[in-house]
């Protein structure tokens, strides 16, 4: 064969590759979404779980409740120490041997299996503090995972801004905080904006790490009852909280009427995917609209 | 401090210049307290999972040896986990052999073959596969590719085979992403100097750009094994969770992860068994730190060079 041939075979090879990706990936989204959409209904997205272990379908309102009530909790948490690490990152770490020491703590953070994290918050969240399963605990798992991921997001942000801003807003006499606080965070926000929603995609579809820290399980909830310390309450910090990930989990391991399962959790599996999707578009949408706006004004 | 009244002009002109010193001096103190959260918790977690793990071999309730071993009965209080970790690489290293080839295709795909469709289609499509949750690969693999294992080869499709795929596809946009960094760090004027001595462009990718960007397509491939090794309830759902010796395509077997995620919450805290799911934590921690410290090697080598 000469190399000519052999260059087309190689084409040839790279297509098929590209093609055989694709293909899986719509074979993917096909069956969650077509084989998902079918099991759902109005009561399906409103009602409790019913006991699928005898059977019965049931509703999946409150892990759906507890999936984004977790999102809301870890996002408060990581984003102010995700953008102080970030801003540190870009702006104020010098060359030293103790900044090498961080970015090896940060890659080490960011490559952790998701399972080891919980058995961290398992240890310290669960069993040393005695809350026992808490979203409390969870979030706070979830911050764990989370945190690399948005320093990272907030200092390529930050670094991104052009130097010349910076320069002239230090030329003007205005000191290094608020050039960062005034200057280039306000640049730097649609990256942020951007990355913090792709990582909040992330969130809502973990479940190793929220397994032995939010739990499996959840109470009766009553959703008229919005006082944050009664038990019931859906926005009690303290009380266990399965979310849409782990039910399908939990679904999966424990049922033995393999029917219900592969109905539940196909439902969960659709809703899941579809938030997941829309979070990433709507990441993408906001990211090329803030960008239009800021460079076409 | 003077009183107010009869403070000089130049006292006047430092005090906001005090002031933004003290702004100043917070803000820069926020993000250092930040950091030091971020550090506090990877070294508490180290140090955490590192005693807890190691506790049954200081209390002599097993010894390296034992640990180290095939003999797993817990009834018997026989805790050998050498099979669940063979298990844990078997899967790795399957799933590695798959995805390493046609990531880092696809990769050359989206850059040197047709980046306009790759940029338009190949990308996003890696965007969508890592935003899919772990669960919903385990849940796919589940009802999906056991049952049609199952029916293919005879028997309950569980097991090796079933892991290797699941795990294929899911650390595929890892191996990408990364491996298209690093075709694109590849300076174009290698390119441009190998089609003009007459290379074709499968020439030029296999002897050029592929040997250039080796090290970076070495990062991607060991990030992608770390995940693999990691990744728990994906794995859990398909591998079968009977820990047999790993070495059979279509036999149910055990990783480290299965294990832990299926037996942390029905073992109670302080007995043997849950001791040493904690011990198998600490040896997929441990191999975690290994990966990185591969990534590290392979990095500083380009650096050198």
């Amino acid at each position: 064969m000469n190399a000519k041939q052999m260059d087309r075979l190689a084409t040839l090879f790279f297509y098929l590759v590209a093609i055989l990706i694709v293909c899986t990936l719509i074979g993917l989204l096909g069956f969650i979404l077509f084989k998902g959409i079918s099991y759902i209904s109005w009561d399906f997205l409103t009602e409790a779980p019913g006991s699928y272990i005898l059977g019965e379908v049931g509703g999946i309102a409150p892990m759906l409740f507890n999936s984004f009530y977790l999102l809301i909790l870890t996002m408060i948490i990581t984003l102010p120490i995700g953008i102080g690490g970030g801003i540190y990152m870009a702006e104020y770490a010098k060359p030293t041997r103790f900044t090498k020491f961080l970015r090896l703590c940060m890659e080490v953070m960011s490559s952790l299996p998701s399972i080891i994290i919980g058995l961290f918050g398992l240890l310290l969240l669960v069993q040393y503090t005695g809350w026992g399963y808490t979203l409390a605990g969870g979030a706070l798992a979830l911050t764990i995972f989370n945190l690399p991921l948005m320093v990272r997001v907030v200092e390529q942000a930050i670094t991104a801004v052009p130097k010349d801003q910076k320069e002239a807003s230090l030329a003007l006499g205005i000191t290094h905080w608020q050039t960062i606080t005034k200057i280039m965070l306000p640049v730097a926000l649609p990256g942020i904006v951007t990355g913090t929603i792709l990582a909040a995609g992330r969130i809502f579809g973990e479940a190793a790490a929220l397994l032995f820290t939010a739990g499996m399980s959840s109470p009766n909830l009553d959703f008229t009852n919005w006082d944050p310390t009664a038990v019931s309450s859906p926005l009690n910090p303290f009380r266990p909280a399965a979310t849409l990930s782990v039910y399908i989990w939990k679904v999966n391991s424990d049922s033995l009427s393999t029917q219900t399962a592969a109905i539940v959790s196909g439902g969960s599996a659709f809703i899941l995917i579809c938030v997941v999707l829309l979070f990433t578009i709507f990441a993408r949408l906001l990211g090329k609209y803030i960008y239009r706006r800021l460079t076409s004004s | 401090m003077k009183e107010r009244g009869n403070t000089s002009l130049a006292e006047k002109l430092q005090t906001p210049a005090r002031r933004i010193f003290w702004t100043e001096w917070r803000g820069r103190s926020i993000t250092y307290v930040s950091v030091w959260i971020v550090i506090l918790i990877l070294l508490s977690l180290l140090w955490f999972i590192t005693s807890k793990g190691l506790q049954p071999f200081l209390n002599g309730e097993i010894t390296l040896s034992q640990f180290f071993s095939t003999n797993w009965s817990p009834q018997d209080n026989k805790f050998g986990s050498l099979y669940i970790m063979l298990g844990s690489f078997m899967v790795t290293i399957g799933a590695t052999l798959i995805s390493a080839p046609l990531g880092i295709s696809a990769a050359i795909f989206m850059t040197e073959i047709a980046p306009k469709w790759g940029k338009k289609v190949l990308q996003p499509a890696t965007e969508i596969l890592v935003g899919i949750p772990s669960v919903v690969y385990g849940f796919i693999g589940l009802t999906l590719l056991v049952p049609f294992i199952g029916k293919l080869i005879g028997g309950i499709g569980f097991g090796l085979l079933s892991g290797i795929l699941v795990l294929s596809i899911m650390i595929l946009p890892t191996i990408i992403s990364i491996s298209v960094d690093a075709i694109e760090a590849v300076p174009q004027k290698y390119r441009e100097g190998s089609y003009a001595l007459g290379a074709t462009r499968w020439q030029t990718i296999w002897k050029i750009v592929l040997k250039t960007a080796l090290p970076g397509l070495m990062t991607a491939v060991v990030l992608g094994m770390a995940r693999a090794f990691g990744e728990a309830l994906a794995v859990q759902m398909v591998i079968g969770n009977v820990p047999n010796a790993p070495f059979h395509f279509f036999i149910s077997i055990h990783t480290l992860t299965s294990m832990i995620t299926q037996n942390m919450g029905n073992t109670v805290p302080g007995e043997t068994f849950n001791q040493i799911l904690w011990s198998m934590a600490l040896v997929l921690l441990l191999m975690t730190l290994v990966f990185i410290l591969v990534i590290r090697l392979i990095t500083r080598r380009r650096d050198v060079s």
